[in-house]
Parts: structure tokens; sequence; C-alpha cells
């Protein structure tokens, strides 16, 4: 499973990408695009090596700065970062709580675009900012939020449809067993 | 905690993005096509999922309004039809005068039609995406417009598929005029993140006398965009810089927020 989880990972931030720039729904309701990258990056960084998050890191940035006129690879290290932080302090997180997804997702739809912009002013390049960013990084936050446990239940699904089961245990133990005796 | 392969992943990515981001931009824009073509084939899928909702709508439609609309049109048809006969009379009495003064012929403007296929998925930009290239002879700076007004321009151009700047972003100033008695002149600037319809006018003398309602066109200075593209229109207007200048907002006369078709000026003409 875990090849076909990498390529699931890499095929859905890739469908994640082109959906935020062929659909407009959330920017025309609440004046903000919605970035699904973040939350791919929770469950990878949650539920797959590091390879996985270095990989969706350099492959979901470099797709997200070619439909974007963001210089090419500003979004990996914002998004490395995130991956790189959950990835290395995963044993400590409660990964199955809908509570610690919503606000692993919240946090990194935050920071991401955060750093983004950071670093996109220490270029030199003068992105569209304002006090309705505020409102866009929020717009971000929410989506994010939301969009991590479903992405944990979309993919568990595919993990439970396409993985390995594993293997029960019989209930029977042969240190169990009650020997009888002829009487 | 940190173990060697996460070292090697954290070397990786730190060399693949200082790679990337130490490329010459004329081979970003390359490699961005290059990449970008990965993402034609959903292009087709898009527009047929666009295409569901007005199908639906095309069945539901009666006949009978149908017929009326056909009906309207012929008539405005019509009335274009004498209004065109009108102008290129005039245009042929306007180019033997100017060749009598000795002024440079105007040239009608040769027009191309875009479709929008995608925008910019980063807040902070405002741009798009339509399906026009090379091929079809764009080239970095056409002017981009709708029926309504100016969009933007044209800021890179691969085989099939081009990039453009909208007049609401950072990277899209434009000398513009308003159309009052003094004619005066400024730059238009984007106005923020959140208004999508809404542009700012700097840069006006500080004894502009702007009311609301008056038309903004393209000035021609810059040498991009020719002179009288509506932009807009004065939406209201105050002093900055101790009445230095005046700063005016400008509500755009194109709906760049439902952009589906635009017009590329193939033989822009400024002064």
């Amino acid at each position: 499973m875990n090849v076909l989880q990498t390529i699931l990972i890499l095929a859905a931030a890739f469908l994640a990408v082109f959906a935020e720039a062929a659909f407009q729904l959330p920017r025309q309701f609440f004046g903000a695009q919605v970035d699904l990258l973040p939350a791919l990056m929770i469950y990878a960084a949650l539920n797959t090596n590091i390879a996985t998050v270095s990989l969706l890191a350099v492959l979901g940035g470099l797709w997200f700065d070619v439909l974007s006129a963001n210089p090419l690879g500003v979004s990996i290290p914002p998004l490395f970062a995130v991956g790189f932080l959950i990835c290395t302090r995963r044993d400590l997180i409660l990964r199955e709580l809908p509570f610690a997804q919503v606000f692993l997702g919240a946090a990194a739809s935050a920071v991401v675009p955060g750093l983004a912009i950071l670093l996109l002013l220490t270029g030199g390049q003068e992105p569209l900012l304002g006090w309705g960013s505020l409102w866009q990084w929020l717009v971000m936050a929410a989506g994010g939020a939301v969009a991590t446990p479903i992405i944990f239940a979309v993919f568990g699904w595919c993990q439970h449809a396409l993985g390995y089961q594993p293997q029960t245990e019989p209930s029977f133990r042969p240190d169990r067993e009650i020997r009888r005796g002829k009487l | 905690m940190l173990r060697k392969k996460h070292y090697l992943a954290l070397g990786a990515v730190t060399l693949v993005t200082v790679l990337l981001l130490s490329l010459p931009s004329r081979t970003v824009s390359h490699l961005k096509l290059a990449i970008g073509g990965l993402f034609l084939p959903l292009f087709g899928t898009v527009n047929a999922v666009r295409q569901v909702p007005d199908r639906a709508a095309d069945t539901l439609l009666p006949r009978g309004e149908l017929l009326k609309e056909i009906q309207n049109l012929r008539r405005e048809s019509q009335e274009f039809e004498v209004c065109k006969q009108q102008a290129d009379g005039v245009a042929r009495e306007n180019d033997q005068l100017r060749a009598l003064v000795g002024w440079q012929q105007q040239q009608p403007w040769k027009l191309k039609l875009a479709s929008v296929v995608l925008r910019d998925p980063a807040n902070w930009w405002h741009t798009i995406q339509i399906d026009l290239g090379k091929r079809d002879g764009l080239v970095e700076n056409l002017p981009v417009l709708t029926s309504d007004g100016l969009v933007g321009r044209v800021s890179s151009v691969g085989l099939t598929r081009s990039q453009v700047v909208l007049i609401e972003d950072p990277r899209c100033r434009v000398s513009a005029r308003v159309l009052n008695p003094a004619h005066d002149m400024g730059v238009i600037s984007p106005g923020g993140p959140m208004e999508n319809s809404l542009v700012d006018l700097s840069y006006l003398s500080g004894n502009a006398n702007l009311k609301p309602g008056q038309l903004v066109v393209t000035s021609g200075v810059g040498g991009i965009f020719p002179p009288g593209i509506p932009i807009g229109q004065i939406a209201d207007s105050s002093q900055a810089e101790f009445g230095l200048y005046t700063e005016a907002r400008v509500k755009l006369s194109a709906d760049l927020g439902a952009l589906d078709q635009v017009w590329v000026l193939l033989n822009p003409q400024p002064n």
C-alpha cells in the first residue's frame, strides 16, 4: 500500500491544484480560494514516510507555482516545513481524533500562505496585500480545517478498499487450552 | 528524533528549491509552460463540466423565448450594420484628412477571441490563463479586453496558452485619462485583495475636478495600451499627501470576477 498511497496522494495533489485554478466557487462566495495542499500535507506527514512528504512538497509546490504567478519553487519550502515538522513529531499527535485533524488542518493552512508571502516579500516581489488579506487568510485556514478530516476519511476509505487488511488473530490460544484428563 | 533520512530529505528539498529559485527568468518561463502542459488533458474535462448547467438550461428554455431572442438579435445586427457603414465612412474621411495633414494612418483593431481556461490559485496574484499562444500570433504585453472595457495585458506566452495579468494585479499599471474638461491623467493601480471591481487612480493633479460617474479610459502613454479603451467610472475621489495630488477609486467596466471570454488586441497602436 505504501507506493500506492504515495501515488494516490500525489494524484490528489495534482487534481487539487488544478481544481483550485479551474473552479472559482470559494472565491465567488467567500472572496478567497482555499488551498488543499496543506491539508494533504497533514495527511501525508501523519500517515506516510518522509520521502512521500518531500515528494508532495516538491511536486505539489511546483504544480501550484506553474499555474500561479509565483516564482517557480516558492511554494515548496512552506509545504515542506509544515510536513517536516509534523512528520518528526507525529508520535506525539493523536492523529485519529477529528479535533486534532481540524486543528492541524487550520494551522497548516494558515502557516503555509503566511510563509509563502514572507518568501515572496523577501524575494522582492509585490503580492497584492491589504486588510482584505486577513479575511482571505481566515477563509484559507477555515477551508483547511474543513478539508483535513475529509481527506483523512477519503484516504482511510481508499486504504481500506485497496490495501491489505490486517490479519485477525483467532480466538484459539494454546496457552489457554484447558487440558482435561480421562476422568 | 531526527533520523538520517530526515536530514537527507531536508537537504534534497532545500537543494531543489534553491536550484529552482535561482533559475533565469526565461528558463523558468519555459519550465512553467512545459510542466503546465501536464494539465492540458484536464482542460477538456473542465469545459465539459462547465457546459452541463448551460445544456440543462437549454433544454428547459421555451421555443417562443428563443424565437423572440433571435428576432431581437436580428434587429440589433441590422442596427449595427447601419452604424458600421456610417463608421466606415467616417474612417475613410479620417484617413483622407490624416493623409492631407501628413499624420500616420490609423489601422483598425485586430482582435482575437480567447477563452479563459484557468485562474491564479494564489489569492495574492490576479492572473488568468487563456487558450491562445504563440501559434495564434500572441506576444507579451498585448492588451486584453472585453466588450465592456480593459481587462489586462499578456504577461507570458506559451505555444497554446498565455498568462494575462489583470488590471487589479500589482504588476499591471495603466496610464489612464479621465474624460472631463481638464482630461486629468493618472495611473491605475490595484485597489485591494477583496475589491474585485474597484481600482485606484493615483497621481492625478492636486486640483483635479473629479465627479462620480466620469469615464476613465486608457491614455495611450506607456507604450502598451492604445488610447481610448474604457477602464471604468470614477466612484469617489480624495486628496492625498496633504493635497499634493488627488486619488480616486474607479469602478471597473469589465467584470473581472466572471471572465469567460476575452479579446486580445493583436495590433495595439499607442501614441
